[in-house]
Order: C-alpha cells, then structure tokens, then sequence
C-alpha cells in the first residue's frame, strides 16, 4: 500500500517539477500522434466523402473493408509497417525504422480507418438533408464535397478526436516500429511498459497521469462538441415548430 | 436585357415512376411566360414531382422536358425554393454568396448581387447572422433571395409558406410578388386557397399523378370544369 502512496507521491512530483525525461517523453508522443492524426485526417477526410458520395461496383464492400481497418490490432499494423521499413522491405532503403518517422507512419495507418468511416458516415447524412439543395443550386456531388465537410466540421472534429485517441494510446505498433529507443523512439505507452518492467513505478505512474489527462482533454472536447451541434439541433428544432 | 428566353416549358408525355409505381401520368404541358403558374391538387398529386421534373432534379421515366432555348448558360436560368430550404452553416450573406460562387460569378459582382437580393428579401441587417439562427420566415425569404440572386428567368417554389404564420406568409408573398416585377416567371405549389387565388395568374390541378385542368385562374376558380377540382375548391376530401 505505501508503495502506491510513495509511487504516485513521487509521480506527482515528477509531473508538477516538469522533469526533463518526462517532458521529453510526453513531447515525443504529442508530436508523433498529432502528426500522424494530421496526415490521417489529410487523407481520410477526403476519401471518407469520396466514398460516401460515389458509387461504383463494389463500393459496399470496400465500406465493409474499411470498417474492419478502423479494429485492426496495433501489433499487427506494427509488424506490416515493420516488414515494409525492413532492410530487406520495399523501403528498406529509406532507414526509416527505429524512426518517429516510422510511428508517424505506423499511427497514420491505425488512424486513416477511423477517420474515413466517421467521415464517410457524416457526408452520407449530410448529403442526404443537403444534396437535393446543393444539385438545385448547381453543385455536382464533386463540388459539393468541400461543402459538405465544412458543413460536418463538428461531428468530423469527434472523428478526428477519436483516432487521435487511439494514436495516443496504443503500444504494439510504436513499440515495433519505434524500438523504443531512450531519446530518439520512447513515447509514454512504450515507457510506461518499459519503466513497469524495470519497476521505475513513479516514472510510469507520472505518464500513466498525464496520458490520462490527456484522454480527459480529448473527452472534454469531444463532449463539449457533441453539446454545441446538439444546441445548434435544437435552435433549428425550434425555428420548425 | 435578356434577348432570350427559356420559356415556354414544354413537357411532352411526362412520366415518372418509382418503386414499380407510377407517379406521374403522361402529361402534356406547356407553361408560357406570364404571370404565376400555380400547381394544386391534394396531397399525393404530384405537386412536387411535377416541379421536380421540370428543374430536372428527377428524370422522367418516358416523355421530355424542354426548354426553349436553354443551352449550357452559366448561371443556371431556373432555380427552385423547397418546401423546408437547407441553410448552410454561415452567414445569410455567405449563403447568397455560395450559390452565385457555384455559378462561376466573380467576387466583385457578387459581393453586388449579395446586396441586392438581401436588400430585395429585407434582411439587410442580418447580413451577418448565421442563417440557421434566422426564424423560419426569414430563413424562407433568404432561400428566395438565394434563389433569386442569379437572376432566374423562372423560379419554381415548393409550398414556400407551408409551415410559416400568416404574418411570415404575408412578408414571403410580398417577396414573391417583388421577384415577378424584376420578370422571373413563379411556377409554385401551395396547399392555401387562399394563396393560389392572391397570386395565380393560371392553375395547374393535378390529381393522382394526372394533370385534369389547366386554365387561367379567373375561370377555374369560378367555375372549375371538373367535379374533382370542384370538390377540392369545395373542400371535400378526394381519393
């Protein structure tokens, strides 16, 4: 029991006494998993609303497909980003293992599905409440596509806020690929599991805090979106009674 | 100014089905420049459909829609106003400015054209209020002027006041008026009488899919030909 006391006294102090390892550490893992939610975002926002407005043979189960991307396992991403980052891989040459770059890539992966499927979801309905509107007003399902994901910027936020959720919390794929390197690959999962291991308790206690924080921001926000487009709803409710 | 017109409307054997079912009877149809074309009918007629057809939202399953002389023009000559208009998440003005910009007008004669039609719907000073803020009669005139704003020669109105006030009716029927005089033909549905007979110059009836009569206002309302549409004036209930 007083290890416990003692661990999180001392994670507590690490926390509030900014201590340069754990700042470096929750540095890497924001700038790895932002970047990766932002390439993500850049390419799923994009083809979510492509998939949602197109039609073409196969597109249910191309839908089915992503769907099942958004659960892949991080260790399994990890070890195809591993294979192809390899020496002996088809980017081999480019000695991106053992990288941040390689996590970006391997975040990009476990996030791109998310994205997709939540934007996808959004520009269906949108399309369905907006399309007759937008084709009146001359817009062709391309053009209108802009439109539509500006229109879905709240719910869209959520999405993007989800895959950054997971990018910020999964271990397998960074681990594999990262190396968890001191200084060059370690992020606060791979720590956390590696200072858990040596029994450096309130090192991985201080993380396991500020990796919680950090979900608590990213669910305050969502929150906090999900109320502001409910209130919108409402307003817009009321205007049709 | 315009040294063309798209008008008159033919339709020619216009059908439409859905679902195995048809909706629309083989109608033969031609609308002229003038004053209002008003489309009525009980619920199920095909009202809707009907307009449509003619601003090409649904392709007729047999038959056409022709346009006199409606080319490829830029911007588009009809333009339509639904019964509930879809407001985009911005600004009234943006919302006029988004269908001009759709329509390939450039920025300075836009932010013009904004103005005008803003200025035409009275909603000048709500210029920058987010449009879905706007109450419902002001939404619907804004959908108007958004309509209005690329200088439509016909303009096709869905039950443009089918769920407003009498007093957001009478401001939208004034704004209707006001989009005539600068010579835009109205084709528009409506389920008030009373409405139909303040502003029809000639009525469209349709019952079941099929259009029955087609005549100016002054008669029909007097003396309908047929005992659907005299049962519909009387206010029966139709099957």
């Amino acid at each position: 029991m007083s290890t416990i006391g003692e661990s999180f006294a001392a994670a507590l102090a690490l926390i509030l006494g900014m201590d340069p390892a754990l700042r470096e550490i929750v540095g890497l893992s924001l700038q790895v998993s932002l970047t990766a939610v932002f390439l993500a975002a850049l390419i799923g926002l994009p083809l979510g609303a492509l998939l949602a407005l197109s039609s073409f043979p196969g597109r249910g189960a191309v839908i089915v497909l992503s769907n099942t991307l958004m659960g892949l396992p991080p260790v399994v991403v990890g070890l195809l980003v591993y294979l192809m980052l390899s020496r002996a891989g088809p980017f081999g040459v480019l000695s991106l293992l053992y990288t941040p770059t390689a996590m970006i890539i391997a975040q990009v992966v476990l996030v791109t599905p998310i994205i997709v499927a939540y934007s996808r979801q959004v520009v269906e309905d949108l399309w369905t409440e907006y399309g007759e509107q937008l084709r009146s007003l001359g817009a062709g399902r391309l053009s209108a596509t802009p439109t539509l994901l500006w229109e879905g910027r709240f719910p869209l936020t959520t999405g993007i806020l989800a895959g950054f959720g997971r990018a910020s919390a999964e271990v397998g794929a960074v681990m594999i690929v990262g190396g968890n390197i001191e200084h060059v690959t370690r992020v606060m999962t791979t720590a956390i599991a590696l200072e858990v291991s040596r029994g450096d308790l309130p090192l991985a206690l201080g993380l396991g805090i500020v990796l919680l924080i950090l979900s608590l921001g990213v669910n305050a926000a969502t929150a906090l979106l999900a109320m502001a487009t409910r209130q919108e709803r409402r307003l817009m409710r009321r205007r049709v009674a | 100014m315009r040294n063309f017109s798209i008008l008159p409307l033919e339709l020619c054997g216009v059908s439409f089905s859905a679902g195995g079912k048809k909706l629309i009877h083989d109608i033969d149809l031609m609308i002229e420049d003038g004053p209002a074309t008003i489309l009525l009918g009980p619920n199920g007629a095909g009202k809707s459909l009907l307009l449509r057809l003619c601003h090409g939202l649904l392709q007729p399953t047999t038959g056409q829609v022709i346009w006199r002389d409606l080319g490829r023009h830029m911007p588009k000559l009809h333009a339509m106003v639904f019964q509930r208009p879809v407001m985009l998440r911005r600004s009234a003005a943006a919302n006029i400015d988004y269908a001009l910009k759709l329509n390939g007008i450039c920025r300075q004669s836009r932010k013009k054209l904004v103005a005008e039609a803003l200025e035409l719907a009275g909603l000048s000073d709500q210029a920058q209020t987010p449009a879905r803020v706007l109450s419902g009669g002001q939404q619907q005139r804004l959908a108007i002027a958004r309509a209005w704003a690329c200088r439509p020669q016909v303009l096709f109105l869905d039950e443009p006041t089918a769920s407003l006030d009498p007093q957001a009716t009478k401001a939208v029927e004034t704004l209707i008026g006001q989009v005539q005089e600068s010579g835009t033909k109205i084709i528009m549905t409506t389920h008030d009488l009373g409405q139909a007979r303040r502003l029809a110059g000639e009525v469209l009836f349709l019952h079941s899919g099929r259009l029955i009569e087609h005549r100016p206002a002054e008669p029909f309302f007097s003396g309908p030909a047929t005992s659907e549409a005299r049962a519909f004036l009387a206010g029966d209930l139709l099957w």
